[in-house]
C-alpha cells in the first residue's frame, strides 16, 4: 500500500514537473517538429488503415439492426454519430497508445538504463525538457489531428459500403451524416483526443524516465506504457461521456 | 612527470550512501588538487562508481559534505548545479552516446545547449577541433552503432571535452576493451589531462590504466578507503584484500595477454 502512494506521490511531482518545464524557456523546437513527425507521420498508414476498415465493418454490421424497421436512411447519421463522437477519438487512442506509447516507453527505459539521460544530465542539459516535455507536447497535439483524420478516412469506408448497397450520393450522404453532428461533437473529439495523447505521453515518458534494472525493466516499461495509458483511456472515456451527458 | 598544483578541485568529506539495507560508501573522505590525475581502484560492487556519481551530483549523500570547485554540491539548486556541471565532464563506462544522433549530434548536443550564441560556424569549427583531439575525425557522419567500443569510449570523451571542462570524471574507461584500446584510451586520458589541463577522478579495476593515468591511487573496498599514494606504495603490504585484488588482477591481464 506504501509502494503504491509513493507511486502516486512519484507521478504527481513528474506532472507537476511537466506544467512547470512545459512554459519556462529555453524551448526545444527542433526536437518538438521531430516527435510531431514520429508521432503524426509514423502513424498515418496504420491510422487510414484501421480508420477505414472500422467504418464499413461498423456500416455492415449496423445495416442488418437498421434494415428490420426499415431505416438504413439513417446509416449515415449513425455512423457519423458512433465515428465522430465515441470511435475515432478511441480507437486512434488505443492505436497511437500500442505503436507510440511503447516506443516512448522503450526508448526513454533504454536511455535511462543506458546512462544516456544521466549523461545529458551532467552535460548541463535538462533531460526532462529535451524528452518529456516534447513528447508529450507532440502526442497532445497530434492525436485530435490523427481522430479527426481517422473520422474522416473512416466515414469515407463507411461512405462506400452505403454507395455499394443504397447508391446514396457523395453528397448526400455527407449531408445527412453531418445533419446530426453539432459543434459539440467536434469539440468534444478535440478535447477527448487531446486529454488521451496527454495521457499516451505522460505515461509513456514515466514509464520509460524512471526505468531500471537493465533490458528487463526496458521491456516493463514498453509494457506498462500500453497497459496503463489504455486502462487510462476507458477509464477517461466513461468520465468524459458522463460529464457531457450530464451538462448536454 | 605529471603536474600537480596545491590548490583542490574535490573535497569530500565524511561522504556516506546506501541504498536500502545496503550501505555502500561508509564515510569517505578524499581530496583532488588542481591538474592532478586520481585513481579509485576497487572491485565491482565496491561503490566507485556511486561515488563520482555523487561528485557529479547525480546520487545524493546520505550524510557528508561534496565540495566541487568550490561548491556544495548539495546546497546547489538546480540551475547552480547546471552551471557547475559545464565545469564537470563524465565519461561513462558504457560511453553513453545518444543512440539516435551521429557523431556530429552527439557533439554538439552539449554545446549548442550551453553556448546560445555560437555560430553554426564555430559549432563546426568546435566539434572537428575535440574530434581531432580524440583521433577519431573520420567518424563525424557516423552513428553510434557503427563505432567499436574504444571509438564509442573517445566519442564520449570528445563529448566532454567540447564543453572544456577543469574536471574529468572516468567511470571504467578501459572496462570491456582489448589490451591495444586500452593503452590508447590510457593515452588520452594523459593527453586531455595535458592539453585540457584537467584535473580527473578515474575510476577503474585495471591495474595497468590506475599505473599508466594515475598521479595517485586510492583503494576503495567494501565502502572504505584502504589505502591511498603512488601505485607501488598502494600495493607494498600484507594485507590480503590489497594483495588478493593485485594477484588477481595481474592474473586476469596475464591471461588476456596470452
Amino acid at each position: 500500500m506504501k509502494i503504491f502512494f509513493l507511486r502516486l506521490y512519484d507521478i504527481w511531482q513528474f506532472t507537476l514537473q511537466f506544467w512547470k518545464e512545459v512554459f519556462l524557456p529555453p524551448y526545444e523546437v527542433k526536437e518538438m517538429f521531430n516527435q510531431f513527425f514520429e508521432v503524426g507521420i509514423r502513424s498515418l498508414a496504420i491510422i487510414s488503415l484501421t480508420g477505414f476498415i472500422t467504418g464499413v465493418v461498423f456500416t455492415k454490421q449496423s445495416r442488418a439492426s437498421l434494415a428490420e424497421f426499415g431505416a438504413t436512411s439513417w446509416l449515415p447519421s449513425l455512423m457519423a454519430i458512433a465515428l465522430l463522437r465515441a470511435l475515432a477519438p478511441l480507437v486512434t487512442a488505443l492505436i497511437v497508445a500500442g505503436k507510440v506509447g511503447s516506443n516512448i516507453g522503450a526508448e526513454l527505459g533504454s536511455m535511462r538504463v543506458t546512462e544516456q539521460i544521466d549523461a545529458m544530465e551532467v552535460s548541463s542539459t535538462n533531460p526532462f525538457k529535451f524528452l518529456v516535455v516534447t513528447r508529450v507536447l507532440a502526442s497532445t497535439f497530434v492525436v485530435p489531428v490523427l481522430a479527426i483524420y481517422m473520422g474522416f478516412v473512416a466515414l469515407m469506408g463507411a461512405y462506400l459500403n452505403v454507395y455499394q448497397n443504397e447508391q446514396t450520393g457523395f453528397v448526400l450522404f455527407f449531408q445527412s451524416a453531418f445533419a446530426r453532428i453539432g459543434f459539440l461533437d467536434l469539440l468534444m473529439l478535440v478535447v477527448k483526443s487531446a486529454i488521451y495523447g496527454f495521457t499516451i505521453g505522460m505515461t509513456g515518458c514515466f514509464a520509460g524516465y524512471n526505468a531500471s534494472q537493465g533490458t528487463v525493466g526496458v521491456g516493463r516499461a514498453a509494457n506498462a506504457s500500453v497497459v496503463v495509458s489504455m486502462f487510462l483511456i476507458f477509464v477517461e472515456e466513461v468520465i468524459i461521456v458522463s460529464v457531457v451527458n450530464t451538462y448536454k | 612527470m605529471k603536474q600537480t598544483g596545491n590548490d583542490t578541485v574535490i573535497t569530500l568529506q565524511g561522504v556516506k550512501k546506501g541504498f536500502g539495507t545496503l550501505e555502500v560508501l561508509k564515510g569517505v573522505d578524499l581530496e583532488v588538487h588542481r591538474g592532478e590525475n586520481v585513481v579509485v581502484l576497487g572491485r565491482s560492487g565496491s561503490g566507485k562508481s556511486v561515488l563520482i556519481k555523487i561528485i557529479a551530483g547525480l546520487l545524493r549523500p546520505d550524510a557528508g559534505k561534496v565540495i566541487v570547485l568550490g561548491q556544495e554540491v548539495d546546497e546547489l539548486d538546480v540551475r547552480q548545479l547546471r552551471e557547475l556541471r559545464l565545469k564537470i565532464g563524465f565519461s561513462f563506462q558504457g560511453s553513453a552516446l545518444y543512440d539516435g544522433m551521429s557523431v556530429r549530434a552527439n557533439l554538439e548536443f552539449p554545446l549548442v545547449r550551453n553556448q546560445r550564441n555560437l555560430s553554426q560556424q564555430e559549432i563546426d569549427q568546435a566539434v572537428r577541433k575535440v574530434l581531432e583531439d580524440v583521433g577519431l575525425s573520420k567518424t563525424i557522419d557516423q552513428m553510434p552503432s557503427e563505432l567499436s567500443g574504444g571509438q564509442k569510449k573517445r566519442i564520449g570523451i570528445a563529448r566532454t571535452l567540447i564543453l572544456h571542462p577543469e574536471i574529468m570524471l572516468y567511470d571504467e574507461p578501459t572496462a570491456g576493451l582489448d589490451p591495444v584500446t586500452s593503452v590508447e584510451i590510457n593515452n588520452l586520458i594523459n593527453e586531455v589531462q595535458k592539453q585540457y589541463r584537467t584535473s580527473a577522478v578515474i575510476i577503474t579495476h585495471d591495474l595497468t590504466c590506475a599505473r599508466e593515468t594515475g598521479d595517485r591511487l586510492i583503494m576503495l573496498s567494501e565502502g572504505c578507503f584502504l589505502r591511498e599514494g603512488s601505485f607501488e606504495a598502494v600495493f607494498d603490504t600484507d594485507d590480503p584484500k590489497v594483495t588478493g585484488f593485485y594477484n588477481y588482477n595481474f592474473i586476469s591481464e596475464t591471461n588476456e595477454r596470452n
